[in-house]
């Protein structure tokens, strides 16, 4: 009997991905080995600006040394964005030429300078220390001030200038006129951290070429193996796509760090082909903290004018974005799309000014991480929001409520382009009220000034925009790129089911996840259905996994193919049963004709689509497997509350979290076991962005903390257990009513918990802090504050 | 470079092992490379992130901590030979059971941690759990889960 309503939608079903993961058996791309395969070291730039000239003699001749490859040895297309923004003055971007190994300058330390590829790691990491490579320093630009002054030097000659771009949305016009007319303004100066990703699996990738066919295979640690199938074929080298198979097999994280693509794939796919043998590399985790694309990193003003009663009148901000020394493939759209459009949040903020001007620097470049521009966005609203009630002697609770988008107000036009389709802000605050048990509070803070601590409480009450995203509105922004997705679902003829998707998993559990969406649809169990990605030969098309988007368009292809496989299905059954396919129903797996007994199965249906000694020939083809391509209608818009609880320790400065409440509004849930570990994961990068973690720039570009012994990784012991709640309103353009839940835990915590420790320290006068609240930053502002009273 | 080459001996995984190795090899490398266990991951370079623990004579520890020829002679136990055939053990079954994992990639070290955490502590308390898991990092998780699988775990193993 078909079983799908115990694996089907809302159900935690256990993951089917687990078991190879827990007994060492994942496919990892380091866990691949081809024969004949040689091993590459990248020799990086250890200098942040300079001309350089290097020697590779002596090296070439060292014990296993195959070759070595510089700059000028790789003539091809340099590495490509993404996405096109043009400032306000209607200029295109500067786009400097980013080439996989640098030639004759370098502008970041970690850039690669050459390629040295042997029969063993040890042997082409010890010709490494036989290049010679002299560098001739190069004023070095780090702080983004300092970029805005030509006079201090440039990180690209070719450019006149270290600004990429100097981009606005919103109208000017309006927040001044509000500004100057309004009851009160609160101003805050944020900036907002630079992380590391630290993914745990490290990149790697493998590069070979099949001479008898001319075909090219790379695997390669991607969240979107298509994506880089087109970037390094079409841009890069010059390869079509029916000669370059692309395969993503088991990835150990992402976070937005392995969408990109990197040098490393381009060298090792060309060089094998150079050398006719397959390349194989992986990072050292030293080598990912200086070549994996950082994220975050901006410096933002920001001014809220508000009338008397606390209601939102404008909201002006000016933000410095760090792009690092090169355009990743999505840089230029995360302070831009991904961040201005944003500034609305939960709130019903007449007029929006953002004016975002984008800075090369000599750092590692700058790209979309866990969140991508929607993480500041929120910060900057949840901060300045908390900062106003504080100043204007209103509840935290209250002002966020004075200002909500009510209920019936969608469909919501912002005035910083967004429609918001759904969304019930109240209800997620007054869920995440009671599960943070907020009205015990003061209890708890009195327990705690009688232990000698401080204690505060903090809120966020965000929302994002993910689910990316409509083509034709994201081309209008500049993307060169459409942002559907595509899915092929096969009925096999004993009526199990492979299902083809352009998304990928690195964790996110679509493999069971998708799974139940076929169950629910088509009737069977999740353990009929297996789940195929990550192979450009395998899947149809795709544009992988990011911005929360795999359910809501991933999702959504599947159910359009699925959709078509039942149409066929009813016609076959028709067919077969001799009825008229307009009565055939689908319940529970059975195609039945209306108000009879007669009913054929799944199975029975796909046996006669591929037996099709009785099949309407003239009709239909034979088989029961259909392909559909999906391209979203909106954006999707989870929301929710975040609220934090810390005490702080006056003696040491130390901050610890006695509390985190996330009630999240990302639609349907298909498998709330899933989501609440999604979420739970997101939480822990947020805590961990406002309380440890930081990358470091010394004044010459050297990247302090650039191991685990020197960036802080959230550990076990800094959290306490999540607690975790969901409240619905359902997405409004898409079948399943899914918003994403990918990112929500990122976006939304990290104000929150630094909203909790100024809450703590406010009673001492402190009004800031800044991320990452180390202790030693909070000890500091507790002493300083001491000192002034 | 790395020395001549030295023989050990040692069991893995209930199987004898005999092998030639350079001195500098890492035992994380020989577990992957030569003996081609690639359950056993490396997630960094400066012993941190606890991605390779495995068992060595009844303790868990971050194989790329040692060099291939310390183990001479040692009992070894990777992250594929915990389960009893397709019996999952007791740790593998609570972090199926409570999500405890999401991309896997640390999920390999955790569990061998966590194996020994619980042996060595039948009776390990939340804070215990934490703290003892210290020394493997999770991107993933948030730890929550995994936390929760180790203590249903400690209950299963004879807590």
């Amino acid at each position: 009997m078909p079983d799908g309503g115990s694996t089907g939608i809302g159900v935690s079903v256990k993951r089917k991905e687990d078991y190879r993961f827990l007994v060492g058996e994942g496919n990892y791309t380091d866990d691949i080995n081809r024969p004949n395969q040689t091993h590459t070291y990248m020799l990086r730039s250890s200098s942040a600006h300079a001309k350089f000239s290097i020697d590779t003699s002596k090296a070439s001749k060292a014990k296993g040394v195959v070759k070595i490859f510089v700059g000028t040895d790789m003539e091809v297309g340099s590495i490509p964005c993404g996405w096109q923004v043009d400032s306000k003055d209607g200029t295109p971007m500067r786009e400097p030429a980013h080439p996989p190994i640098a030639k004759d300058k370098v502008r970041y330390v970690g850039e690669i300078i050459a390629v040295i590829i042997a029969e063993s790691l040890e042997d082409a990491k010890n010709a490494a220390e036989l290049i010679d490579v002299n560098y001739n320093d190069i004023p070095v630009i780090i702080d983004m001030q300092d970029a805005l002054d030509n006079s201090k030097g440039l990180v690209h000659d070719e450019i006149e200038s270290n600004v990429c771009y100097d981009w606005e949305l919103g109208d000017s016009e309006a927040v001044d006129k509000a500004i100057s007319e309004a009851a009160h303004i609160t101003s805050l100066d944020i900036r907002n951290n630079r992380l590391i990703p630290n993914a745990m699996e490290t990149r790697s990738a493998i590069g070979d070429y099949e001479h008898a066919t001319g075909q090219y295979t790379l695997y390669t640690t991607s969240q979107n193996p298509h994506v880089i199938r087109l970037l390094m074929g079409a841009f890069v080298l010059g390869l079509p796509e029916h000669k370059l198979r692309v395969i993503a097999p088991d990835v150990g994280g992402g976070f937005g760090s392995k969408i990109f693509h990197y040098a490393e794939e381009a060298i090792v796919t060309w060089a094998s082909n150079k050398i006719r043998r397959p390349v194989k590399w992986t990072s050292d985790r030293s080598e990912a903290f200086i070549s994996d694309a950082h994220g975050r990193d901006h410096v933002t003003s920001v001014k809220l004018a508000l009338d008397k009663d606390g209601k939102f009148l404008a909201l002006k901000v000016d933000t410095l974005a760090n792009m690092g020394a090169y355009l990743s493939t999505f840089a230029s759209s995360v302070p831009t799309y991904l961040y201005a459009t944003l500034l609305a949040g939960t709130y019903t903020t007449p007029a929006i000014h953002c004016n975002v001007k984008s800075i090369f620097t000599n750092t590692v470049p700058v790209d979309a991480y866990r969140g991508a521009g929607r993480p500041e966005a929120t910060y900057l609203i949840e901060r300045i929001v908390d900062k106003a009630a504080r100043e204007m002697g209103i509840s935290q609770v209250e002002i966020r409520r004075k200002n909500f988008i009510p209920v019936d107000a969608f469909p919501y036009q912002t005035p910083v382009a967004l429609q918001y389709d759904s969304g019930n802000y109240n209800a997620t605050l007054d869920a995440a009220l009671k599960k943070a048990d907020y009205e015990g509070f003061a209890a708890r803070k009195a327990d705690s000034v009688k232990r000698g601590m401080l204690r505060g409480i903090g809120f966020s009450t965000y929302l994002e925009a993910c689910g990316i995203a409509p083509s034709a509105v994201v081309g209008s922004l500049g993307a060169r790129a459409g942002l559907f997705e595509c899915a092929e679902v096969r009925v096999h003829p004993t009526g199990s089911v492979t299902v083809f998707t352009g998304s990928h998993s690195h964790g996110q559990g679509h493999e069971t996840t998708f799974a139940q969406l076929v169950s629910e649809k088509l009737g069977i169990s999740t353990d009929m259905v297996e789940i195929s990605h990550g192979d450009t030969n395998n899947i149809p098309f795709g544009m992988g996994t990011y911005g929360s988007r795999s359910l809501a368009v991933g999702g959504e292809a599947i159910v359009k193919a699925m959709d078509k496989v039942i149409a066929k299905a009813k016609k076959i059954a028709a067919h077969v049963m001799e009825a008229s396919a307009d009565d055939i129903e689908l319940n529970n797996g059975n195609f039945e004709i209306a108000g009879t007994d007669k009913s054929m199965s799944l199975a029975d249906i796909s046996l006669a689509a591929y037996v099709p000694h009785n099949y309407p020939h003239e009709e239909l083809e034979p088989g029961l497997d259909e392909k559909a391509f999906y391209d979203p209608l909106n954006f999707t818009y989870p929301g929710g509350c975040h609220i934090c609880e810390v005490e702080i320790n006056p003696n040491t400065g130390e901050v610890k979290v006695e509390g985190m409440t996330a009630v999240d509004d990302v639609g349907k849930v298909i498998n709330p076991m899933i989501v609440e570990g999604q979420i739970h994961g997101g939480l822990a990068q947020g805590i961990g962005q406002a309380l440890l973690e930081n990358a470091a720039y010394d004044s010459n570009g050297q990247l302090l903390s650039g191991s685990y012994m020197d960036y802080a990784m959230p550990r076990a012991d800094n959290f306490v257990d999540f607690k975790v709640g969901n409240e619905v309103t359902l997405c409004t353009h898409n079948s399943l009513g899914v918003k994403g839940c990918g990112e929500v835990g990122a976006i939304g915590s990290p104000p929150a918990v630094i909203n909790a420790v100024v809450d703590a320290l406010s009673e001492l006068g402190v009004e800031d802090i800044s991320m990452p609240a180390t202790s030693e930053k909070v000890w500091n502002a507790i002493n300083q504050a001491k000192n002034k009273n | 470079m790395g020395g001549q080459e030295m023989e050990i001996s040692l069991k893995i995984n209930g199987k004898d092992v005999k092998a030639d190795v350079k001195p500098n090899t890492l035992l994380s490398t020989f577990i992957r490379e030569d003996l081609n266990l690639t359950g056993t991951h490396i997630g960094c370079d400066t012993s941190q992130c606890g991605a390779c623990a495995i068992h060595l004579n009844g303790d868990a520890v971050k194989s790329c901590a040692i060099l291939a020829a310390q183990a001479d002679g040692a009992e070894i136990t990777t992250i594929e030979g915990i389960a009893n055939d397709d019996e999952l053990h007791p740790m593998q079954q609570a972090f199926h059971e409570n999500h405890g994992l999401q991309c896997g990639y640390c999920t390999p070290g955790m569990v061998m941690s966590s194996i020994k955490l619980v042996e060595n502590n039948p009776n390990i308390s939340e804070e215990e759990i934490r703290k003892g898991l210290e020394g493997n990092i999770c991107r993933c998780t948030g730890y929550h889960n995994i936390v929760k699988s180790v203590k249903q775990a400690a209950t299963v193993m004879g807590g």
